[in-house]
């Protein structure tokens, strides 16, 4: 070894984009562990390092997730190979790794998504102010990734100082996509929109902003900007349209546009007329006094066979359906959204929406659709008709709802979903179930990897046929369901493959919970209480328990204990 | 046995009742909120996790039996989170409610000298001049200082002011809080002692 060897790396060296002054010390002998660069030495190149710079050319291309996390298994040489040359970084649970962890590992990152919340936090099963902050991780990020360009967060916390923090430190950042997402306002929007000079996306999609009064559409440069997709139907509040009119002028690249119900017809008409180059333009939902009506759709329908992307609401009703499936023979996509979500009513779509779409539209790979009413019969036929189903989605509104013509609980519609289509990795159920449709799911159901229930199965059983029968399972989500501390523990074997799993209302106890975060002491158990009632009894609420690499988090507001 | 129908009596087995109704469903609907547009965590009815959990303690068969052949059930009331639609699609379909000025809430705008950007807040939510005043330390990341009548705001270089209905500003703690609460429209933290001072003469 070298004199040099001691010689501690300069910071630019870890960063250092040409790869013919980095070395490396060699795989083997007592080095340092597998990540860490912390000694450097210059060497004449030897084979080894050969065989890492050619590696490192190679993984380059290696663009999956799935396979850059394989290869980062190899050996030590792969794992820092693999490190130095990944440049989308995906955190799936933003508790799951510390922003420490992952900025160290990877430090070449161009490209970050973070998710935070569970899903079912969106329909309020969360108190507020949970956690999921991304503070810690935009202060990180400042730090270590100065040429960052793309973040990309659902349902995270996020203020106007993170923003703030964002387009200060990332010169070249060119692309915020904000899904679900809360906690900051038009403020925060306004700084992005002055300071992101590079910007080419602003997304805001389903997220909370609020109202500062602030004018941000107009705090984009005067000068012209890069954008080329502007998204934000979600932002409640009145925008200047003589602001935004100037925007969309001023940018050429632009050709994604959605804006928020406060621009009428006539205005979207103007920049229609004004931005033909626009691809994509639309005001992401309809106001009441505007909607369309049924027979103003089936006209167009009828004109769109190319469709593949389609999302409506419930008022299309059933014939609008089957004018759906009678056109729209390319269709991948389906979702239709109740108008009126409640439980207690007639309901426009049914069966015969649902069993004229199976027919017309065999392409089918993901579906999600609202109804008050349903059968079996479809359920199947689509099971059968659409065999490339990668997502079936079904909410039946009225909880225990059975077959509607038949009485029958929803178990063998939703079985032969999972029996027949082979390619199903989400699924959502609901209605009357009993456990012959969990046990359905456990036995068929062997690529499922995101399973929503609600109201549903019967006992124990249910959960445990789905633990025990579904090797890929990663997500769970379960509501108001009878299932108890023993189907609990018939999933210890399988929790660290998962990314969470979330029981509300359901049949828990303390101790139980105790008994899985003993058990595994890699998996963080939260035990969330409803604000408004704070007391220690035995049955828990809401368990939410995910792995982590760095044990219970220390933001913990104070309606969660962690076991 | 007479034992058990005394402990079945005090269990009150109606609100525990199998069916397919919420427990509770005959009552007065105040019990439950409506679909919440603004994220809040109560629970439309509390019961409906009692409700599963009898479900699954007592006999599986007659829970089946109960719920296959039964005609439209009851109108229900809203449960939280049912039917999972988020609140932000929900609010695209309700008419707009003026969120401003009815008794939702009561959201004033507060700005702080010197600092970049505007804030709203919703006066409602708190109950005393302190509650008020840590919050506002809180979002500002800054220290206001003890309240004196004569000498105003001691210990830090920002005083809290308000405009009231007439448009003049005071000092925040002038009045009762209730009056406040009436009268303030907006917020102004104000940088610099003696401007701030200036108000507690």
């Amino acid at each position: 070894m070298s004199e040099d060897d001691d010689r501690s790396p300069s910071p630019n060296s870890i960063t250092d984009d040409s790869s013919q002054t980095r070395t490396y010390t060699t795989g083997s002998g007592p080095g340092p562990g597998p990540g860490s660069s912390s000694v450097l030495e210059y060497l004449a190149p030897c084979p080894d390092q050969v065989l890492e710079n050619v590696l490192e050319n190679v993984l380059w291309f290696l663009t999956s997730r799935k396979d850059r996390n394989a290869a980062s298994l190899v050996c030590r040489s792969w794992y820092r190979v693999e490190a130095l040359t990944r440049s989308d970084l995906f955190i799936g649970n933003c508790y799951a790794v510390s922003p420490k962890r992952a900025t160290s590992r990877f430090t070449r990152i161009r490209s970050v998504t973070l998710k935070g919340r569970p899903r079912f936090a969106d329909f309020n099963l969360m108190p507020p102010n949970w956690g999921a902050h991304l503070a810690p991780w935009v202060s990180a990020m400042a730090l270590t990734y100065p040429w960052l360009e793309k973040v990309h967060l659902k349902r995270m916390s996020v203020t106007d100082d993170d923003l703030a923090l964002l387009a200060e430190s990332f010169s070249g950042f060119k692309e915020l996509v904000l899904v679900c997402c809360d906690g900051f306002g038009t403020s925060g929007l306004a700084i992005v929109a002055s300071r992101c000079r590079q910007l080419k996306v602003l997304d805001l999609i389903e997220s909370e902003v609020s109202d500062d009064d602030v004018d941000w559409i107009s705090y984009f440069p005067d000068t012209g900007t890069c954008l080329e997709s502007l998204i934000f139907d979600c932002v409640e509040c009145p925008i200047d349209f003589d602001a935004l009119e100037r925007l969309v002028a001023n940018s050429p690249s632009l050709k994604k546009l959605r804006l928020n119900r406060h621009v009428s017809m006539g205005q979207l008409h103007r920049l229609m007329v004004q931005a033909p180059r626009l691809t994509h333009l639309g005001t992401g939902s309809f106001s009441p006094s505007e909607d369309v009506a049924q027979e103003h759709l089936k006209p167009i329908i009828s004109n769109c066979h190319k469709l593949q992307i389609f999302w409506v609401l419930d008022s299309i009703c059933d014939e609008g359906l089957q004018a759906v499936a009678a056109t729209c023979k390319e269709l991948r996509e389906l979702r239709v959204f109740p108008f009126e979500a409640r439980e207690d009513i007639e309901g426009p779509v049914s069966e015969v929406g649902l069993q004229a779409v199976s027919e017309g539209c065999r392409k089918l790979q993901s579906i999600l659709y609202f109804c008050q009413r349903m059968t079996n019969a479809a359920v199947v036929a689509m099971s059968k008709n659409c065999p490339d189903l990668v997502v079936f989605r079904l909410c039946i509104m009225g909880r225990h709802r059975p077959d509607h013509v038949t009485g029958e609980p929803m178990d063998e519609g939703f079985g032969a979903i999972v029996m027949n289509c082979k390619k199903l990795t989400r699924l959502a159920v609901s209605g009357l179930l009993t456990d012959r449709a969990f046990a359905y799911i456990g036995k068929y159901g062997k690529i499922v990897r995101t399973l929503s229930v609600a109201f549903a199965g019967d006992s124990d059983m249910g959960l445990k046929y789905v633990l025990e029968g579904c090797p890929r399972l990663q997500k769970l989500e379960i509501r108001d369901s009878p299932f108890g501390d023993a189907a609990l523990l018939s999933g210890l074997h399988h929790y660290y493959n998962m990314r969470f799993l979330w029981m509300s209302a359901c049949n828990l106890s303390n101790q139980g919970c105790q008994q899985i975060a003993q058990a595994l002491p890699r998996l963080v158990v939260e035990v969330i209480k409803h604000e408004d009632n704070l007391d220690m009894d035995e049955n828990v609420d809401t368990l939410y328990m995910y792995r982590s690499l760095e044990g219970p988090r220390d933001d913990v507001p104070r309606f969660v204990s962690i076991l | 046995m007479q034992r058990s129908m005394a402990y079945e009596r005090h269990l009150n087995l109606e609100a525990t009742e199998l069916r397919l109704g919420l427990p509770g469903s005959d009552e007065a609907p105040e019990k439950t909120s409506a679909i919440p547009s603004v994220r809040s965590n109560k629970r439309a009815s509390p019961e409906i996790s009692e409700e599963s959990r009898s479900k699954g303690s007592s006999s599986l068969s007659s829970d089946v039996e109960n719920c296959e052949g039964e005609t439209a059930p009851p109108a229900k009331e809203q449960i939280v989170g049912w039917p999972p639609i988020r609140s932000y699609r929900k609010n695209c379909l309700q008419p707009r409610k003026n969120d401003r000025v009815d008794g939702a809430g009561m959201y004033v705008k507060v700005s702080v000298d010197g600092a970049p950007y505007l804030r709203k807040i919703d006066l409602k939510v708190y109950k005393s001049y302190p509650e008020l005043l840590e919050a506002l330390e809180d979002m500002f990341k800054l220290t206001i200082g003890e309240y004196s009548e004569k000498e105003g705001y001691n210990g830090s270089d920002f005083a809290p002011t308000y405009e009231d209905k007439d448009g003049d500003w005071m000092l925040v703690g002038d009045v009762p809080w209730d009056m406040f609460i009436s009268t303030c429209k907006r917020l102004r933290i104000m940088r610099g002692s003696s401007e701030a001072r200036g108000f507690g003469c």
